[in-house]
């Protein structure tokens, strides 16, 4: 499946900014599941220093910029098309028991493991101490389950247990807090299942891209009426990293475009900044994400 | 004849001293036999000559040196905890030569050491794919980095100043507790002991050739300045610092003063084209080389902790991009926590391919199972820290302190997250002896030394920050938790020299005069500084002339002026509700809760002069903080004793006057001498406007009396006296307190020099245009200049001075106006002060 991506983000300010830093994960990285075909990235005004060659720690593509000049909105558009190359799916009674996927992390030598282990501690938005996240992955993860199969029933009683409700949370509510009310929207989510995941010892990584969306049947797709989206990627020995989308109780597949990964949403945020004046502001996204 | 060998050597009067030797530990003073060890003999032969009542007394001289000085430490937590004075002990500890090069150059090896595991850890990794080094050390640690790896520092430096705390254990061999990594404090306190002790016992010091510290600084300041990647003449190094609530800002303004550093604060940092500035007055000035002490996860909003205020955005793409460099390197934290040291021995050998020099105290990572299975065993006699949340700044638990439920938890909480513990074995750290009352007394010592990367290698600084518990079982040795510090002394090899080598020795530097280096905080600071100073002092000749006439008024002379003192003093005090006795108003400008009274504006000077503290000499430190003192003494609560505070508000005055004395004689006529003095002629100048403005308000109209109030708090009656020979008249008095240019209380004379101050400012401006300050200065000069005094004090037929008054309500929005637009144009620098830099965020759904 090709698909072209536009992701539109645009700050009004207040007041006039007079520097901003921007750090943006716009571009979708390639890797086995998919090849970013061609990427353009447009910012208005025209920032002052832009670096857009560079990736990060993660191996995701980033790209800096800097404005000097006094300005009231920024615009950003992020134009992508990208090919998704759909994976098979091991079967789950053939995978691993998840006490030995635990124990191998646990003892990680070398090289591979080493990129799974990474992600198999607390991060800023994820810290695992609390005993709650233990206790609700407990059901899911009985002694000796392949891991496989703990992961979908993991998935399952997410969806089933929480409500999407985009009025619950904000950047900030931490997942214990989701955990306890039972609401919030994809990021929340993908980060309490990451939370539940690590606590058991397993890798867990933080996925940012976007889903493909329908418009209600007999509906024109309205413009911009994408979102960019989030879910989870959990490591599986023989099988590799896992996407799971609680959110959408399902195991992505052709339909969901990856931008990139880390730890937590703290390390792939689409658009981050910090702006020199401006008072208040107010963010618009639009999202279109059309399959070719 | 022979001596008995017992009294070769023995500690002189040691047990008129009664130093008494603690079980099982080792004693640096005195051997097992309680015999003196050679080293100390010269120092316990001196003290024991000199009269206790001698050594107490110049002991109270250097505790007084150290609150002059205005050495302190913050200690969190506690409510009066801003601002403690430092505690330093007047017995030095002291080190052979022989035993610091060995102690130099284990430490050196350690600091190659834990340099080479940083550059593998932001490189390539080895060590973690090998299996030498457990993964969870760095990818659990918060000081790990992540944007900063591949980013590679000048010359391979990650770590560019280093401290490590060493202790001696029972069979003498030291060990080392704890290493410093992220951004080390203590070499400024130690190099301001050594000031200290140096001033006390100079005659001491001369028994020995005690190594100075100053050279180690010296050549920290130079390599510091060889980092700079642009090849220059003067590279330009600033010290960064978090700001005055640091625990340690203190230390920070003393090095940045000592090292030749400029002083700053994120805030007076920017990101331009890739490359640091610093926002000074004279615009921007590049940046190549910062020594930091924020903590490096708070360094940049952009890419590291977006929660940060401490930070400069963009920071870390300039350290990538080499167009500054920062010491230590962003994210050399991550060595720092403890948790390296049971790998360090095999580490050294594979890296260096040596044997560690200097052993760690025994530690177990509980992240290891066999380890984990030792620790849980015994428990008690271990010290264990959090590890992987806090990078090893959580609290310490000592096992033998809990009991069996504490113990229980403690191992629990082990069992469910071993990752995040170390713990530590507790030796019985060595003791020294402390001074107390003519007598000495062993406490436990740990020693912070500091090291500095230097030609390839690292050296250390000959002594270091000797820290004492404040028991003689103390545990814990820490400045936080209530211990104290020693200078320590490392005896050089050569002959003896006199204590005064350690001054620092003239370093060639080149000759410059004035200097535009000043960020526009520092010189907001300093015009506030200015102005709370001047606003203390005529707060306090106001109330002084009437409480004096309060008095007199009691046997009848002097009452009339009461009622227009009253309307002066609701002008400047702001009463909140109707204060109508003169004694409520005293009170209530001794009350530092009421925010417009005399304490609090007293509070304020302190609160600026510690803001801008690199900037001021000792002697203004000093007079402020006697300034502080004088106006606390007179806080008691409702009762206020009439002659204490007529004589506590004469103090006010003098301490006023001495503060701007000693800008007027010993600041240089730089800009920071300018913005002081700035904010001191624009208050004055309200004060005069506000204080005729107050007397005409008065209904009664201005007569004789109350024209005596008003030349005395101007501090004009003599020259009043000398001129006219009679009962002051409304328009001479007028015209000395407005127009006359050659009264330093003037109007006029205030106005003279701030036009000569805004002249001087705009040659920062380079345009050939009078900026808004220059007119506004202009406008202020001429119609005080042109004014018809006689027209305006004319009574109208109502009696009023309506004229006057709507002069001096003219002049007051101008000099208002002034002051803003000095804010607007010098103090804010392109950025408004309300609008803090904020992070924006996207948020995905």
């Amino acid at each position: 499946m090709i698909y072209l991506i536009r992701h539109v983000t645009t700050y009004s300010y207040a007041e006039p900014v007079l520097v901003a830093y921007h750090h943006a994960h716009l571009t979708p990285r390639g890797f086995d599941g998919q090849s970013c075909r061609r990427s353009s990235l447009r910012i208005h005004p025209a920032p002052t220093l832009l670096d857009e060659t560079g990736s990060d720690y993660f191996g995701n593509r980033v790209a800096f910029f800097t404005l000097q000049e006094a300005h009231r909105t920024l615009t950003v558009e992020a134009t992508s098309r990208v090919e998704v190359h759909p994976r098979a799916l091991p079967a789950p009674g053939e995978t691993p028991p998840w006490e030995t996927v635990a124990a191998m992390l646990r003892a990680a030598n070398g090289p591979t493991l080493l990129d799974a282990m990474e992600f198999t501690f607390d991060s800023p938005f994820i810290p695992c101490g609390d005993p709650a996240l233990l206790a609700y992955a407990a059901p899911s993860f009985p002694p000796e389950r392949p891991i496989l199969a703990g992961l979908l029933d993991l998935m399952h009683r997410l969806y089933r247990d929480f409500t999407y409700d985009p009025a619950a949370t904000t950047l900030a509510t931490p997942i214990l807090r989701v955990l306890a009310e039972k609401r919030g929207v994809c990021q929340d989510f993908a980060h309490l299942a990451i939370g539940c995941l690590r606590a058991l010892g397993l890798a867990a990584r933080y996925v940012s891209g976007y889903l493909l969306t329908r418009p209600p049947p007999g509906r024109e797709k309205l413009r911009g009426s994408d979102a960019s989206h989030a879910w989870l990627s959990a490591w599986v020995p023989g099988a590799g990293w896992i996407d799971l989308d609680p959110t959408n109780d399902c195991i992505p597949g052709k339909e969901h475009i990856t931008t990139a990964w880390g730890r937590d949403y703290g390390d792939v945020s689409p658009l981050r900044g910090v702006v020199l004046g401006g008072g208040d502001h107010s963010l618009k996204v639009a999202v279109d994400v059309e399959a070719l | 004849m022979s001596m008995e060998p017992s009294e070769q050597g023995c500690l002189p009067g040691a047990f008129r001293l009664g130093y008494p030797l603690l079980r099982g530990r080792w004693d640096e003073m005195v051997d097992g036999d309680g015999t003196l060890r050679p080293h100390w003999e010269p120092l316990m032969g001196a003290l024991a000559a000199l009269p206790a009542a001698e050594m107490e007394r110049r002991w109270a001289g250097g505790q007084r040196l150290i609150r002059e000085n205005g050495v302190t430490y913050n200690v969190y937590g506690d409510p009066r905890g801003l601002d403690r004075p430092w505690q330093l002990d007047p017995v030095p500890m002291i080190l052979p030569a022989r035993e610091w090069r060995g102690i130099a150059a284990a430490l050196a090896q350690r600091a190659r050491l834990l340099n080479r595991i940083l550059a593998d850890l932001y490189g390539p990794r080895t060590l973690l794919a090998q299996g030498l080094l457990p993964p969870a050390l760095a990818f659990a640690h918060p000081g790990y980095l992540r944007p900063l790896r591949g980013v590679t520092p000048r010359d391979g430096i990650y770590l560019h100043f280093y401290a490590v705390d060493i202790a001696r254990a029972p069979n003498g061999q030291w060990q080392v507790m704890s290493d410093r990594c992220e951004a080390p404090s203590g070499a400024g306190y130690a190099l301001e002991n050594r000031v200290i002790i140096s001033r006390i016992l100079n005659d001491l010091m001369k028994s020995y050739a005690v190594e100075p510290l100053t050279p180690f600084f010296q050549t920290l300041r130079d390599d510091l300045a060889a980092l700079s990647p642009r090849s220059r003449e003067t590279p330009r190094t600033v010290l960064l610092t978090p700001g005055p609530y640091n625990e340690t800002y203190f230390e920070h303004a003393y090095l940045a003063r000592h090292l030749g550093f400029t002083l700053v604060e994120a805030e007076d940092l920017t990101v331009r084209d890739g490359r640091v500035f610093l926002k000074t007055l004279d615009g921007l000035q590049p940046v190549d080389v910062i020594l930091r002490r924020t903590d490096a996860a708070f360094c940049d909003p952009v890419e590291l902790r977006g929660d940060s205020a401490l930070g400069v955005a963009g920071l870390v793409q300039a350290v990538r991009a080499g167009t500054v460099v920062v010491a230590n390197m962003l994210g050399s934290g991550v060595v720092e926590g403890g948790c390296l040291a049971p790998f360090l021995p095999a580490l050294s050998r594979h890296l260096l391919g040596e044997d560690l020099a200097m052993p760690g105290v025994p530690s177990w990572w509980c992240g290891h199972d066999a380890d984990r299975a030792q620790v849980l065993e015994r428990l008690d006699k271990l010290v264990i820290r959090p590890f992987l949340t806090s990078g090893g700044r959580g609290t310490l638990r000592f096992g033998e302190h809990l009991n069996s439920a504490g113990r229980e938890d403690l191992a629990a909480a082990i069992r469910r997250r071993p990752g995040d513990f170390l713990a530590q074995a507790r030796p019985k750290f060595s003791t020294v002896p402390v001074w107390g009352k003519g007598e000495l007394d062993p406490r436990p010592m740990m020693l912070r030394v500091f090291l500095a990367a230097h030609d390839g290698d690292y050296a250390a600084m000959p002594g270091g920050l000797a820290r004492i518990a404040s028991e003689r079982d103390g545990l814990i040795v820490s400045m936080q938790q209530g211990g104290g510090s020693k200078d320590c002394w490392v005896l050089g090899e050569r002959q003896a020299r006199p204590a005064t080598a350690s001054r620092p020795k003239a370093a060639p530097v080149r000759l410059v005069r004035g200097s535009l280096d000043l960020p526009s905080r520092v010189a907001d600071n300093l015009f506030w500084f200015g102005r709370h100073v001047e606003r203390t002092e005529d707060m306090a000749r106001l109330l002084r002339a009437i409480l004096s006439r309060l008095d007199e008024g009691a046997d009848g002379g002097g009452a009339d002026e009461l009622p227009m003192a009253a309307e002066l003093l609701r002008r400047v005090f702001r009463p909140p509700q109707k204060t109508r006795t003169i004694g409520a108003f005293a009170l209530m400008a001794f009350d530092p809760a009421h925010a417009d009274g005399l304490a609090a504006t007293v509070q304020r000077v302190g609160r600026m002069a510690s803001l801008v503290r690199d900037r001021l000499s000792a002697d203004t430190w000093r007079a402020v903080g006697r300034l502080a003192e004088t106006v606390d003494a007179q806080d008691d609560g409702n009762r206020l004793n009439h002659e204490d505070a007529l004589s506590a508000l004469n103090d006010v005055v003098l301490a006023g006057e001495a503060l701007s004395g000693l800008a007027m004689e010993n600041m240089t006529r730089g800009l920071s001498w300018r913005f002081v003095d700035i904010g001191r002629r624009l208050e004055r100048a309200v004060h005069v406007v506000e204080t005729l403005s107050g007397a005409l308000a008065y209904k009664d109209g201005v007569a004789g009396p109350e024209l005596d109030v008003l030349l005395e708090i101007s501090d004009s009656t003599i020259t009043y006296r000398s001129r006219y020979f009679s009962a002051p008249q409304f328009a001479p008095v007028l015209d000395l307190l407005l127009a006359d240019e050659s009264n330093p209380r003037s109007l006029a004379f205030q106005i003279v020099a701030l036009s000569a101050h805004m002249e001087q400012l705009a040659v920062t401006r380079r345009s050939v245009f009078y900026g808004p300050e220059q007119r506004l200065a202009i406008w202020l000069s001429g119609a005080v200049r042109t004014a018809d005094l006689l027209a305006l004090c004319r009574p109208d037929e109502d009696g009023g001075y309506h004229n006057l008054e709507g002069f001096l309500e003219t002049l007051r929005s101008k000099l208002w106006e002034l002051s803003e637009t000095l804010t607007r144009d010098y103090f804010t620098h392109a950025v408004s002060r309300s609008s803090a830099p904020a992070a924006l965020r996207e948020p995905q759904p």
